[in-house]
């Protein structure tokens, strides 16, 4: 979510390198965001091979906004 | 639930992973310093050519006319060009591998469209300008495109490339007061300023 938020959109095999993680994992956690309707896929082709590309929703926005509002909330009430 | 400094490492890591993704970070600070330095010299090297003897400093009456002079000036310039970016090309695919990041990615595709765009334009725009006998301005408009350029890309890597890219727009307007002191312009703005940037961002980011 850090990645699609920063980005206005991203690819499979591109996530896959920045996270470091292999192909079922990634599409597992995908799977779980897309349920959330957390991001939108949009698949394509490019040169012929398939492409899949992901993009964060204005519903997936709000929840990683808030995610993080509460981390800091957390680490604020140590200081 | 996690201890705290849990979740300052949940938060650290969120920040990195956003920056990480959206950034050029292979990008050395000593290619810019090298890059000022191969600026220097060819404007040694067109000084020679140029007004050699007389000092690039005096108020000239004179302005650069002659269609070979500027085929040895834009010479000079494109292998400054050439040699600046195989070097950059060179160290920042070294920082990558030492980095253990990638030197080519959606993120630089990214930069370089954006750093192109003005880039372009404005080179095309100095050419016209050329053709058309308007000698004066290629050096003001080559710092200021320059500047939009690094702007425009600064979103895609460094900070420190922003403000390089003000300070390049800055000079460039001001040499565009100044028709005929190009050269010293054309120094100050691909060799000094290229040089102090370079340095700050070797320093704070290659060590």
């Amino acid at each position: 979510m850090s990645v699609l938020v920063t980005n206005d959109g991203y690819e499979f095999n591109s996530l896959k390198e920045m996270l470091g993680v292999t192909d079922g994992n990634l599409a597992s956690h995908i799977k779980a965001l897309e349920r959330e309707k957390y991001l939108s896929v949009s698949k394509s082709f490019v040169d012929r091979k398939p492409n899949t590309k992901y993009k964060i929703t204005e519903r997936g926005r709000n929840a990683f906004k808030k995610h993080l509002d509460a981390l800091e909330a957390v680490v604020k009430q140590t200081r | 639930m996690k201890e705290i400094p849990e979740y300052e490492k949940d938060l650290a890591s969120i920040r990195t992973m956003m920056e990480r993704s959206a950034k050029f970070l292979s990008l050395s600070g000593l290619s810019g310093v090298l890059a000022g330095v191969y600026a220097l010299v060819g404007a040694t090297v067109a000084y020679f050519t140029v007004h050699y003897p007389i000092s690039p400093l005096n108020y000239r009456i004179y302005s650069i006319n002659d269609g070979t002079t500027i085929y040895k000036l834009l010479f000079i310039a494109l292998v400054v060009l050439v040699a600046s970016i195989s070097t950059g090309l060179w160290l920042s695919s070294r920082k990558a591998r030492k980095d253990g990041a990638r030197l080519w990615s959606q993120t630089t595709y990214k930069l370089v469209v954006n750093l192109s765009i003005p880039l372009v334009t404005g080179g095309i725009f100095i050419l016209i300008m050329l053709y058309t006998g308007h000698f004066g301005l290629a050096a003001p408009a080559s710092l200021i495109f320059y500047g939009l350029a690094l702007i425009n890309a600064s979103v895609n890597t460094y900070d420190e490339i922003r403000y390089l890219g003000y300070s390049e727009i800055f000079l460039g307007l001001i040499s565009a007061t100044f028709p005929g002191y190009g050269l010293i312009f054309w120094a100050l703005g691909f060799g000094v300023l290229h040089i102090i940037y370079g340095g700050i961002m070797y320093n704070k980011y290659d060590k």
